[in-house]
């Protein structure tokens, strides 16, 4: 079903080659984009102006007008990153249960599905990375926020269990706003059996790349976000362990200008380097090869 | 027969009368079972990076002839103590020195037992910038290679990431009216519900109590309490056993234990 997707249509196809003499920023892209319907506007979040669809998926989902960046979901990041038709799925379909009994929790986790085409908050599997096989994940912005329950931590941790197998290094894309608490204390144990995996994954000589996006909090920072070989961020994200709204609650501090953004981690040690969209690809490409992949 | 009148008066307790008791100033906390399960111990202190977080207590313990390392969370009983204490709640340097000393431990051969009481990793602007979350993930990462047993018992309040950063272990135990979750009540209550105030309720559904997580498989063992707070014997028995149990065991084995301990969670 998911592979489906990244099935081109003729139409884009058609639509991709005349981009080609247009200029260079759609031919960076790594797959071919669905076609947007003329006439689809959206909203940027930041500067509050409304953009065309088309303008905002040709600069790579960031605003035209004041550059700040769209969330995107899973399948285009992998779009945006990985070889095109590079990407095949790991564990397709892995669902989790429902530990706590919660009510409703199933029937919204079925509308998330029914809406978003995919089983949980994050998307695994192998691809290509400027001919460079990798093992790529990506977690999902809308689905109950990329918090992470059950799916999500045995993904992760059989997706680091088979990179470490196929001796493949790991890129993943980071983007949560922590533990799903639907799923209590099961989701709290996630944290320590991705992190133990990785740890193996680490030993047996694996790369590990984490990519922290908009936005990374809580249980996911306070695992396998923070524990990168390499740790990039998009330039804006914000990233914590404590949300904003916490810290100003619980202790009545005001927060500093740009506090828990990229810059201000990379600014106190937390973070390697910030990278743009456009530069992903090329800088991962680097990484990659300079760590004997 | 006294244990089963102690069982009736147990049963009737709820989710949130548990959360209650955890939380009760007068309970015995981490520093309690220190002084009195040892025979010996030497504080130890510092991350050899920052600071000393006295939120954290950690050194060096003897019990019998046998050699541990052991921290806990330190909560005050009293508001004084709390303030010193940052109500058992560690910064960054609090993991840091507790990783360090676990790191000590594996190099001289000694066992470690953590002791976890908190309502959760401190949240504010300091903690942020010296990286709470890097320390809990680093905590969680290392904790994971260690090739000496590691025991945990929950004491009072297990909340959230600042409570599994010391309790990646072989055995995870809980004193019966301890809780340990994913975040306070009021907080999930405020999350789910949008209402802070359905905290007992939240209680109920959480599966936090130590019955509760034993039965989920979480936790290995619960520890009951006395109202003569005699428990603190019976625990002493008990690590002594672990410790027996564990003599017995190569690095590999204890290290592969932990690793699919946590595989099937």
């Amino acid at each position: 079903m998911l592979r489906d997707k990244f099935k081109r249509p003729a139409a884009a196809e058609a639509e991709n080659s005349s981009q080609k003499e247009m200029g260079n920023v759609r031919e960076t892209w790594s797959e071919p984009l669905p076609q947007v319907p003329d006439g689809m506007f959206r909203k940027c979040g930041s500067c509050k102006k409304i953009l065309y669809e088309k303008d905002v998926r040709d600069s790579w989902y960031s605003c035209p007008k004041c550059g700040a960046y769209f969330r995107v979901d899973p399948l285009t990041r992998i779009r945006m990153t990985a070889d095109v038709h590079s990407f095949e799925e790991w564990d397709a379909g892995l669902c989790g249960g429902n530990p706590l009994d919660f009510p409703e929790y199933e029937e919204k986790l079925e509308q998330l599905r029914a809406k978003t085409g995919l089983a949980d908050a994050v998307l695994t599997g192998k691809a290509a990375i400027r001919g460079i096989p990798v093992a790529l994940g990506a977690m999902s912005p809308d689905f109950l926020m990329g918090s992470m329950g059950w799916a999500v931590g045995e993904r992760l941790t059989r997706m680091v269990e088979r990179a470490e197998q196929e001796k493949l290094p790991v890129v993943l894309y980071c983007c949560s706003g922590g533990a799903r608490m639907q799923e209590g204390i099961v989701s709290l144990m996630q944290m320590a059996k991705v992190s133990q995996a990785l740890k193996r994954y680490s030993e047996s000589g694996g790369f590990y790349i984490s990519v922290l996006t908009d936005p990374t909090f809580g249980g996911v920072t306070a695992s396998f976000a923070m524990l990168g070989d390499v740790i990039l961020a998009e330039p804006g994200a914000m990233i914590g362990f404590a949300g904003a709204r916490v810290i100003r609650q619980t202790i009545g501090q005001k927060l500093p200008d740009g506090f828990q953004s990229a810059e201000f981690l990379q600014r106190h040690g937390f973070v390697d380097r910030i990278v743009k969209r456009e530069k992903m690809r090329a800088t991962l490409e680097f990484l990659l090869r300079s760590s004997g992949q | 027969m006294q244990l089963n009148e102690k069982e009736t008066a147990s049963q009737g307790l709820t989710a949130w009368d548990r959360v209650q008791a955890a939380r009760s100033m007068t309970r015995l906390v981490s520093g309690d079972y220190i002084n009195t399960v040892f025979d010996r111990f030497l504080e130890l202190h510092g991350d050899r990076l920052y600071g000393d977080d006295r939120a954290v207590i950690g050194g060096i313990a003897q019990i019998g002839k046998r050699y541990v390392t052991v921290i806990g969370e330190q909560k005050g009983r009293s508001t004084k103590e709390n303030k010193l204490r940052n109500f058992g709640m560690p910064n960054p340097e609090g993991y840091r020195k507790a990783l360090r000393l676990m790191k000590q431990a594996e190099k001289f051969g000694r066992p470690i037992l953590l002791f976890v009481d908190t309502p959760g990793a401190f949240c504010g602007v300091e903690a942020e910038e010296r990286g709470q979350g890097e320390a809990i993930a680093r905590n969680l990462f290392e904790l994971a290679g260690l090739t000496v047993p590691v025991l945990s018992i929950i004491v009072g309040e297990g909340g959230s990431g600042g409570a599994l950063a010391l309790a990646v272990a072989n055995e995870v135990w809980m004193l019966e009216n301890s809780v340990y979750s994913i975040l306070a009540p009021e907080g999930f209550a405020a999350i789910l519900w949008k209402n802070g105030k359905r905290a007992a309720e939240a209680a109920e559904v959480m599966k936090l109590t130590a019955g509760e997580l034993k039965e989920l498989g979480v936790i290995d063992k619960v520890l009951e309490e006395d109202a003569d707070c005699s428990q603190k014997e019976k625990m002493r028995a008990e690590i002594i056993d672990f410790l027996e149990r564990y003599d017995k065991k190569t690095g590999e084995e204890i290290r592969e234990e932990r690793y699919q301990k946590f595989r099937s969670m």
